[in-house]
């Protein structure tokens, strides 16, 4: 097979990106997505069976068959696990787009004290907290690109609390909802400071498609309309036009190769049919996601690399963290729900960061349009579980009902982790994810202020009642917000990839996507990835000195 | 084109109403296989179910679980999606009616309501996992996508007063313009 100058590891938001800036800038190469493409046309309105609600299985990747991963429980038991047992299994999407194909779309900025945690608050004991080595004003002109070259409909102005930037949205933010005019007002009336959330979804005609049609059926969903933005209908398609990128779908990359002076040579990949290839590359982008990008390096061992690429210092994999969801459910004696998608419309900044003796915060926002089956465990308190009861229930309910959440920030800890299972292998004889840890147990308790003070918004909107959820699960949440298992730093000794993403020890491969995020902010990810992406692009473009590439 | 999904549309009304109207929720099961009409059920079995899933969803103004097809869902699923189930299934339904026969001398479909309430009642004493397992399916086959076979002509979607289809966005959105009206 022809060798390339790169060979990126996962299509999703990091790889897209990397593809569409590597081959805008002349560089030959190869995207290699595990999962399908899948389009428009895919889109099934099947809420038993998408990527939020997995009763049936994952829509778009992977399918439980061949796909286990073991997770071990507090006491140390190890179990397998498939894709649609939920959380325990810490998925993420398998296609073409990755999690941005069916993703709710938020589209957020983190705020400059995230990315300076430990000198905001100083790492707490147990914890791994560490700041990142880039700032906000490093990543401010990549959000922007981001913003741009999605996509992104908002309007931040009302939040005094976000960084700097120098350019507004490029889309408006779509008209309100019933939710958003019950919301706004009970959270000014609070000193809250209630703005749109910026969503990775097009408001008015956008990159040559139109706008949201307001549907139900969005988080978990591939866009019906194609208003919706993911890399796999944006950088994606520019990088394949270049003829500069050859992309190669339901190919499973096995392991990095290196030569004899310890660098990477390319990859060796099971094609669609199953058989082995190899695709010899100058530079190797790996951007799996935080749980796969971590056992792809684990996997690449070798006489030089015994622990597996980057894993000098053992430090691949640690760090696992999502977000810890906490919040409150209101309860309404009049009409909450008017069918315009895609529901979750307003948020709050104003307790991200800032409370005496709390470390961090998060934003808190309402959902995504509640479907019918989302309904059935979330009745009020007192309600049957069965019975004519329930089914009044879901009468009485469904559409006075709205629920406030919002992503926790997490305290790191180096216990919770990615490693490679000793016994388990998946269908290509590969060892498989093996996760264990949890979050830190400050992470809990700031969740539970977050959920209290969701309640307080719902009921000054007049909830009649409330509950809150909140719980101390024994499982990190990494999920579709899973990072942090390749984290960026400039120690050799502390971290696995310095600034640019690219690997300490092997300076031509580079870790690309949630891995290498120190933190994971009090907000949606995807913007983050999608801003370092580009970031760690440039300075790859910048470096480039044809095919003897040297940093 | 237009003409023939009508049609196929109109039969299957048909089809419902009749089966509803018979009120034997066992004559939905449609598709025949090695357990005549179920995919995986026994004919027995399926009248010991649609007892309990008629007792989780009633009928009232609207259909109940089983005149919805939230046992056609389960069947299908038990040898697709749902496969590791069997046996918890299979345990389950005999349990439930060693215990219909133990408290009233009666297989669980002969009961009277309040006679198969206090059953299920006791099966959710008693064997929790399993009654959680078949109230979790019910409520999937009821309330989620007609497309599994539950949820028949999207009933319960129209007993909570949601548009089917779903016309709200397309109403709104001019697809000439790709715009809003």
């Amino acid at each position: 097979m022809k060798r390339v100058n790169a060979v990126i590891v996962g299509a999703g938001a990091g790889g897209g990106i990397a593809a569409k800036e590597l081959s805008t800038a002349g560089l030959s190469v190869v995207l290699l997505e595990r999962g399908k493409w899948y389009t428009a046309n895919d889109c099934r309105k099947d809420d038993l069976r998408n990527q939020s609600s997995i009763v049936l299985g994952c829509a778009f990747g992977p399918e439980d068959k061949g796909h286990p991963r073991v997770w071990v429980d507090a006491n140390g038991v190890p179990q397998t696990v498939v894709p649609s047992d939920g959380g325990k299994y810490q998925n993420v999407a398998a296609c073409v787009g990755g999690g941005t194909l069916s993703w709710g779309a938020q589209a957020w900025r983190f705020m400059p004290q995230d990315f300076k945690m430990r000198s905001t608050y100083g790492a707490p004991p147990g914890s791994s907290l560490e700041d990142w080595p880039i700032s906000y004003d490093d990543l401010e002109p990549f959000y922007e690109k981001a913003e741009y070259e999605i996509g992104v409909s908002g309007d931040y102005s009302p939040d005094p609390f976000h960084g700097p930037r120098r350019r507004p949205l490029p889309m408006p933010p779509l008209p309100s909802t019933l939710e958003f005019s019950i919301l706004e007002p009970a959270a000014k009336r609070l000193g809250l400071h209630p703005i749109n959330i910026p969503m990775s979804r097009n408001s008015v005609p956008y990159n040559g498609r139109g706008p949201c049609m307001r549907c139900r059926w969005c988080d978990g969903y591939i866009c019906e309309t194609d208003a919706k933005n993911g890399t796999q209908n944006t950088v994606i398609p520019v990088a394949l036009n270049t003829g500069n990128c050859e992309l190669r779908t339901e190919c499973m990359v096995k392991e990095i190769l290196t030569d004899d002076r310890g660098r990477a040579r390319g990859v060796a990949y099971f094609d669609a049919d199953g058989h082995l290839q190899e695709q010899l590359a100058d530079i190797v982008v790996v951007s799996a996601s935080a749980t796969e990008s971590a056992r792809l390096l684990l996997n690449s061992k070798s006489r030089l690399f015994p622990d597996g690429l980057g894993n000098r210092y053992n430090l691949v994999g640690r760090n696992l963290q999502g977000h810890q969801y906490t919040g409150a459910t209101g309860y309404f004696d009049f009409d909450t729900y008017d069918d315009v998608g895609p529901g979750a419309c307003i948020a709050i900044c104003d307790y991200n960061h800032g409370t005496p003796g709390l470390l961090g915060g998060g934003m808190l926002d309402n959902e995504f349009i509640r479907l019918p089956i989302n309904m059935i465990d979330r009745l009020p308190p007192g309600t049957p579980l069965w019975g004519p009861g329930h089914k009044q229930g879901m009468r009485d309910w469904h559409k006075r009902t709205v629920g406030i959440h919002g992503p926790t920030q997490q305290i790191p800890t180096a216990d919770a982790r990615v490693t490679l299972d000793p016994t388990v292998k998946d269908k290509w004889g590969m060892p498989v994810v093996r996760t264990s840890g949890n979050v830190h147990p400050i992470t809990f308790e700031v969740g539970e202020v977050q959920a209290k003070r969701a309640e307080a918004w719902l009921k000054e909107a007049g909830a009649i009642h409330t509950t809150l959820s909140v719980n101390r699960r024994d499982v990190v949440s990494g999920e579709a917000h899973q990072s942090g298992t390749c984290r960026m730093g400039d120690d050799p000794k502390g971290s696995v990839v310095n600034r640019y993403c690219q690997i300490h020890d092997v300076d031509n491969v580079f870790v690309i996507d949630s891995s290498v995020h120190v933190t994971n902010g009090g907000f949606n990810p995807a913007l983050t990835i999608m801003a370092v992406a580009y970031y760690a692009s440039a300075a790859l473009v910048r470096n480039w000195k044809g095919t003897g590439f040297r940093s | 084109m237009q003409s023939k999904k009508k049609s196929t549309l109109l039969t299957r009304r048909q089809f419902v109403a009749a089966g509803a109207m018979g009120g034997a929720a066992v004559a939905i099961g449609c598709t025949a296989g090695n357990h005549g009409n179920w995919d995986f059920l026994s004919d027995g079995q399926a009248r010991t179910l649609a007892a309990i899933c008629d007792q989780i969803i009633p009928a009232d103004g609207f259909p109940s679980a089983s005149q919805a097809g939230a046992l056609t869902y389960i069947d299908k699923q038990l040898v697709r999606h749902f496969r590791r189930h069997q046996d918890a299934y299979r345990d389950g339904l005999e349990k439930a009616e060693a215990m219909s026969r133990k408290r009233f001398g009666k297989d669980l479909a002969e009961l009277t309501s309040p006679e198969q309430f206090e059953v299920v009642s006791a099966i959710e004493q008693q064997y929790l996992d399993f009654f959680n397992l078949v109230r979790a399916h019910t409520l999937q086959g009821y309330y989620g996508s007609p497309r599994h076979g539950g949820n028949r002509d999207a009933v319960s979607w129209r007993m909570l007063g949601l548009d089917e289809p779903p016309l709200r966005g397309r109403a709104q959105y001019n697809l000439k313009k790709g715009t809003h009206s």
